[in-house]
């Protein structure tokens, strides 16, 4: 970045500051609609006049409090273990590609692919009839598996990248020095893939936990639903009030865990991505 | 320590290429074997096969008088270093060093390890890099560790892939000095792997040419400079490489492209017959005329010089010849082999550096016919080979590599003495 001139240093600041107008506009306009208290949702102004966390004490304690608790318990739980399965298989996968020449590669990396350009919405309706005939609606099971065919075709390619560009002659190495197959993976390979599995289960976390389409369409009670869907469900204090402070409460707590980990490993997660990027 | 055989090994990949055809070795104990030839035609295959990384698909490899084509790598005590040196990333130093001890669970006690450690890291002059990880080292810092890894243990050989070729051209010829006398040092057998012929030459007891897969000669470096087997070993022994030009012989001469050549009775049985033959010379065979005091022995002639490369300690000097277009093609395919680029057909002379010889003259040349070698133009045989001399070449070699590794290890047991007692004596001092 030295060799900039003034001119376009001055360029890529503005740059900056809209990208991050645009991205950050609509988390801001979140924020301050769920400060507001219900008289002034329609008041027209972007800053609450007088604000207040009676939203969150709402959703949190208050009589919106199971709607949104059981979700949260949901959308935790589903997202981890969806992430947990994806990573696991996703490892293993990528590490037969990348390590192994056998028949097939290609066409599982291409499946792999095909599967995540599959419109969500078109196998949805197909999904909600053979989960009900079956008895997986509304379950975390449910769930889990079609979430599974998000976050594994991303998880393969990302962590295939990743193996590829790891020296294969450290495991060789390893195993003239003495080691059976078994050290000479996880003493001189598990340490150097260990970023880019973590990246990779990070990116496979946010996906299912983004996730609207599924949770609302293959759910219907509070056993299964992850937030994204249960805000759907929210009903202000009487009928003619409406939810909108509770729904952006809501959001802003389901953003924060995002936040803090991307916060806490933006290096690694940089770290994973170009690595994966540039040698893949 | 132990003797590395190879008996008509085979390997072919899993596409159907066949990277090694039937390659039969014996490398003795303590020896230092160098496997040569230009990229592609099998070194590295041939060696990881011996270490155990790639599966053999046909012959016997034995080590130490044992059959090991099914042993693991582990099971085959085995050193190697890679060529990218493949040093663990996250580990320091020390613990790459320790890596190969740390994995033979229970033999060594923490006090040895680090002992041990120690030892290599002094004689590689790691001792103050050993808290360091490898990305933060200078090239040649890290090949010093990957070769720390291999000395640490007592294997039965050390096996080397190109261990230099990432290095600056001083390092290089700085690490090959170092691995020559560690080798000397602790007698080890090792196999050594390059494409580089000054390498082949300065460091091995013994060098075997490979070229596309079969072995060419196995000869001590003398041996293969003065008698190579055919046209590729010559070409590729030597730098600057040796100069092949077309001979015609006619009425008992022999006619280069600028000299006259009168056969005498050893050009004369064998040329036999042929009307055409290829010409090999040495660079440095070439002399000035002016600079020779007997000439009579020799050749002179003159010839129109196009370059000259003053060096200080010597001249090279460029003479550009039209080449006949029988030989021509098999010139070319030989060229191509030896990773030349085929730019035009010329001759090299490495003249004294006192010659007054200069670009665009017309220089009058002296060359020794008892030097010329003469190939057959279609098998590619060396004529002028002679078996008798070759293994007179060789035995003395051997003689001379059995007397230096005596005299360094007599040098060794004198010094490791001094070492214990100085140690025994400053752990007294402890005490
Ligand atoms: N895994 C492999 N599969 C197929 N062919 C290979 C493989 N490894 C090497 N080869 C081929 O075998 C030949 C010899 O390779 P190698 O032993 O690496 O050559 P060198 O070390 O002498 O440069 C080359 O032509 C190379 O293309
Ligand atoms: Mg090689």
């Amino acid at each position: 970045m030295s060799g900039l001139s003034t001119r376009q240093r001055v360029l890529w600041v503005a740059v900056a500051v809209l990208v991050l107008l645009y991205a950050l506009f609509p988390v801001a306009s979140i924020l301050a609609t769920s400060l507001k208290p219900a008289g002034e949702l329609q008041s027209g102004r972007f800053l609450p006049q007088n604000p207040t966390l009676g939203a969150y004490e709402q959703i949190l304690v208050g009589g919106a409090q199971d709607l949104f608790l059981s979700a949260l318990r949901n959308s935790i739980g589903i997202s981890l273990i969806a992430t947990a399965i994806a990573v696991i298989l996703a490892t293993l996968a990528a590490y037969a590609i990348a390590r192994l020449d056998f028949p097939g590669k290609r066409v599982v990396l291409t499946a792999a692919l095909g599967v995540s350009i599959f419109p969500v919405i078109s196998i949805v309706t197909p999904l909600f009839n053979l989960w009900r005939n079956i008895g997986l609606y509304d379950t975390w099971a449910g769930l889990i598996i079609p979430y599974l065919s998000l976050t594994l075709p991303i998880s393969i390619w990302t962590l295939s990248a990743f193996f590829r560009q790891i020296p294969w002659e450290l495991e060789q190495a390893a195993q003239v020095d003495g080691a059976t197959t078994w050290q000479a993976f996880r003493r001189a390979i598990v340490p150097l893939a260990a970023p880019g599995v973590f990246t990779t289960a990070l990116i496979a976390f946010f996906i299912a936990w983004n996730d609207f389409v599924y949770g609302i369409s293959l759910t219907s009670t509070e056993a299964a639903r992850p937030v994204p869907a249960a805000l759907a469900f929210f009903t202000g204090a009487s009928q003619f009030e409406e939810p909108t402070a509770f729904i952006s409460a809501a959001a802003v707590v389901v953003t924060i865990p995002v936040v803090v980990l991307v916060v806490l490993f933006q290096r690694q997660i940089v770290a994973g991505l170009t690595q994966g990027a540039v040698k893949g | 320590m132990a003797s590395i055989v190879l008996k008509d090994i085979v390997k072919k990949y899993g596409d159907g290429f066949p990277a090694v055809k039937g390659v039969s070795l014996e490398i003795a104990d303590g020896e230092f074997m160098i496997l040569v030839g230009p990229s592609g035609c099998g070194k590295s295959t041939l060696l990881r096969m011996i270490v155990g990384l790639e599966d053999i698909t046909d012959g016997d490899l034995e080590i130490g008088g044992r059959r090991v084509n099914e042993k693991a790598p582990r099971d085959r005590n085995l050193a190697m270093v890679f060529q990218n040196y493949a040093l663990y990333p996250h580990l320091t130093v020390f613990e790459n060093i320790a890596f190969p001890l740390r994995l033979a669970k229970g033999t060594f006690s923490q006090d040895e390890v680090r002992r041990r450690v120690e030892a290599a890291a002094d004689t590689l002059e790691l001792r103050e890099h050993l808290d360091r990880k490898p990305a933060n080292l200078s090239g040649g810092q890290r090949q010093r560790v990957a070769m720390g890894r291999a000395i640490v243990r007592q294997a039965d050989a050390f096996l080397f892939d190109e261990p230099l070729s990432n290095l600056d051209a001083k390092l290089r010829g700085q690490m090959r000095t170092e691995i020559a006398r560690m080798q000397r040092r602790l007698g080890t057998t090792t196999v050594y792997v390059t494409h580089d012929q000054t390498e082949a030459m300065t460091l091995g007891d013994r060098v075997a040419v490979l070229r596309k897969g079969e072995l060419q000669q196995v000869a001590s470096p003398r041996g293969l400079y003065e008698q190579p087997v055919n046209l590729f070993v010559a070409g590729f022994i030597g730098s600057p490489p040796m100069n092949f030009v077309p001979g015609e012989v006619r009425d008992d001469v022999l006619h280069l492209p600028f000299a006259d050549v009168p056969l005498d009775d050893r050009l004369r049985s064998v040329v036999g017959d042929r009307r055409l033959v290829i010409v090999g010379f040495r660079p440095e065979h070439v002399e000035d005329a002016a600079l020779v005091e007997d000439g009579s022995r020799g050749v002179a002639f003159r010839a129109d010089i196009d370059v000259t490369e003053w060096l200080g300690s010597e001249l090279y000097a460029y003479i550009p010849f039209e080449t006949n277009p029988e030989v021509a093609k098999k010139l070319e395919e030989l060229d191509r082999e030896l990773d030349g680029e085929g730019l035009r057909s010329q001759v090299v002379a490495v003249l004294s550096s006192e010659s007054r010889v200069r670009d665009g003259d017309t220089a009058e040349l002296w060359i020794d016919p008892a030097r010329l070698l003469v190939f057959d133009p279609e098998s590619s045989e060396n004529l002028t080979r002679d078996e008798e001399a070759a293994r007179r070449i060789d035995a003395e070699t051997e003689e001379e590599r059995r007397a230096a590794l005596e005299r360094a290890q007599r040098r060794e047991a004198a010094s490791g003495g001094a070492e214990d007692r100085e140690r025994s004596a400053s752990a007294r001092g402890a005490a």
